[in-house]
């Protein structure tokens, strides 16, 4: 189980975090919604030690992760970040093979390759794309080399930073499907944020609502509908009127 | 108060200054530390050495020998105001090796490369590619860091040998050509001119410039601001603070080798 309790960061005069409290458990899928800019990447960041939260703990299965052997600790995770972060150096297939290639379990490196493309094609990709560079793709097809690239090594625990953003409606359907099988085949647990509600049904068990700097709400995808919280509220339906100003 | 504005201003300026210093120093121990532990990547590390090394050949073989052109001609007619024109080959090969080849190459690479590191980790730091790096179990310094500062450290000084090489060539065209030297004699007296320790403690300069080049690709590659305008920044900071490091340090080097 991930707990975060009391989580606070800010950046500057900016105080993005002001006390995020959280539990995830094991083998769940969570999925965190809220406003663009409320701090949704910052907090996968801070559990992931990217980021160093200015106050609060944050544990994983008791242990502070600050505290923990990190090596260890990090490869437990698996982490789609919102603009891919793809090594621009490297192949497709390089990079989805990147931790395969790398450190205690190294695999050949035909191994490597084939693990790779297996991957790219659970992502709805060809193997041809495998000896491309990143720069030749395009922006969902990049997307979903970063998705292959998290899920790789077969993590434990999987952040996924709105994965179905730029992508189309039957490649983001084929992904949304793809997330919630690595969680209810593979047991793992996995962190979504998304800004897409057709994503947050087919892949929550839990959500989560990020708002002014904390969990504003959380609750089941049911309860989701059901609650007469006016942010979830204007936020599912995407009103312009409600508690959440809307600057225009 | 105004009147100790200025003071305080200066006063702020010398503590961001040492505070800078401080970082970099916390940072090439990093880089050290982790140089002597595994795991090393030596494809990063072979690549880096092509880079660094191979491609630089060029600009530094070219500084080379127009220095060392430029340079007969400067001290034969200098020489000429109290009858020491004879005196080219000598000092040439002594303001080659000692000072011109390490120090001018030094900048030339600091202007290619110190550039270019900034710029690669800069652009991997603003797209996340470092903070990828560290989520899959690799880290940064040692990954991007250590293979680059080793091959600028092991390559400079075949870069400084060369360009002395070439440089002392320079020399002798220019000599033989349009001064009216004879071949045979300007080699003999440079050869018997120079001694191993003008050559070797350039090479010595070159190895440290060579490590306050890339170490100052990669820190202001790593400490960008965000986006291009952060990139172009942190790229600017690492050719100014190298060229500064270079000439400074090449002045504490020649202090500690030359004056007994
Ligand atoms: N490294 C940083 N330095 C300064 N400010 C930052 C940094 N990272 C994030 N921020 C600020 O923190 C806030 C939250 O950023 P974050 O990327 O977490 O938003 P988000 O919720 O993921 O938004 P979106 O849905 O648009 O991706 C923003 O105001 C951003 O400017
Ligand atoms: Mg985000």
């Amino acid at each position: 189980m991930i707990a975060l309790r009391q989580v606070t960061r800010s950046f500057g005069r900016n105080a993005v975090l002001r006390g995020v409290s959280l539990d995830i458990p094991s083998g769940q899928s969570m999925v965190i919604i809220g406003g663009s800019g409320t701090g949704k990447s910052v907090l996968l960041k801070c559990i992931l030690g990217l980021v160093r939260p200015d106050g609060g703990t944050i544990t994983l299965d008791g242990q502070d992760v600050t505290k923990v052997e990190r090596d260890a600790f990090l490869a437990r995770f698996g982490m789609l970040f919102q603009g891919g972060a793809l090594f621009d150096s490297m192949r497709v297939w390089e990079n989805v093979a990147f931790r395969l290639l790398r450190g205690g379990a190294k695999q050949s490196k035909a191994q490597a390759r084939d693990r790779a493309i297996e991957k790219l094609r659970r992502v709805g990709l060809t193997p041809d794309v495998a000896d491309l560079y990143p720069a030749e793709l395009s922006g969902g097809m990049q997307k979903r080399v970063g998705l292959a690239r998290a899920i790789a090594a077969e993590p434990e625990i999987i952040f996924f930073d709105e994965p179905t953003t730029g992508l189309d409606p039957i490649m983001a359907g084929v992904i949304n499907a793809l997330i919630r099988e690595i969680v209810t085949e593979m047991g793992a647990t996995a962190i979504t944020i998304t800004h897409d509600m057709s994503s947050v049904r087919a892949i929550a068990d839990r959500v989560a609502m990020l708002h002014a700097g904390v969990i504003q709400w959380t609750g089941s995808v049911g309860e989701m509908d059901a609650t007469s919280d006016p942010y979830v509220q204007q936020f599912i339906h995407g009103r312009a009127e409600g508690p959440i100003a809307a600057i225009r | 108060m105004s009147l100790l504005a200025p003071v305080a201003g200066l006063g702020r300026a010398t503590l961001g200054l040492l505070a800078a210093l401080g970082r970099i120093a916390f940072f090439a121990g990093q880089v050290l530390s982790h140089m002597l532990r595994p795991p090393f990547y030596l494809r990063e590390f072979l690549h880096a050495v092509m880079q660094i090394g191979w491609f630089s050949l060029p600009v530094v073989g070219m500084t080379a020998v127009f220095t060392g052109g430029a340079l007969a001609l400067q001290i034969y007619s200098g020489g000429a105001r109290f009858n020491a024109e004879l005196v080219v080959p000598n000092i040439v090969a002594i303001g080659m090796v000692r000072e011109l080849g390490p120090v001018l190459g030094g900048l030339m690479v600091a202007a290619r490369v110190a550039s270019s590191i900034a710029a690669e980790i800069g652009t991997m730091k603003v797209t996340e590619q470092i903070d990828a790096l560290v989520t899959l179990s690799t880290n940064p310094i040692k990954y991007l860091a250590v293979p680059r500062v080793a091959a600028a450290t092991l390559t400079v000084p075949v870069l400084v040998a060369v360009g002395d090489a070439i440089g002392i060539a320079g020399g002798w065209l220019v000599g033989v050509n349009r001064l009216g030297f004879n071949s045979a004699t300007y080699l003999q007296s440079t050869v018997n001119f120079l001694e191993g320790w003008d050559i070797v403690s350039g090479l010595i300069k070159g190895a440290v410039f060579g490590f306050i080049v890339a170490l100052m690709g990669c820190y202001h590659g790593m400490t960008s601001g965000r986006g291009a305008q952060g990139v172009g920044q942190a790229t600017k900071s690492a050719v100014v603070a190298a060229s500064v490091m270079i000439l400074a340090t090449n002045y504490l080097l020649t202090g500690l080798f030359f004056t007994s």
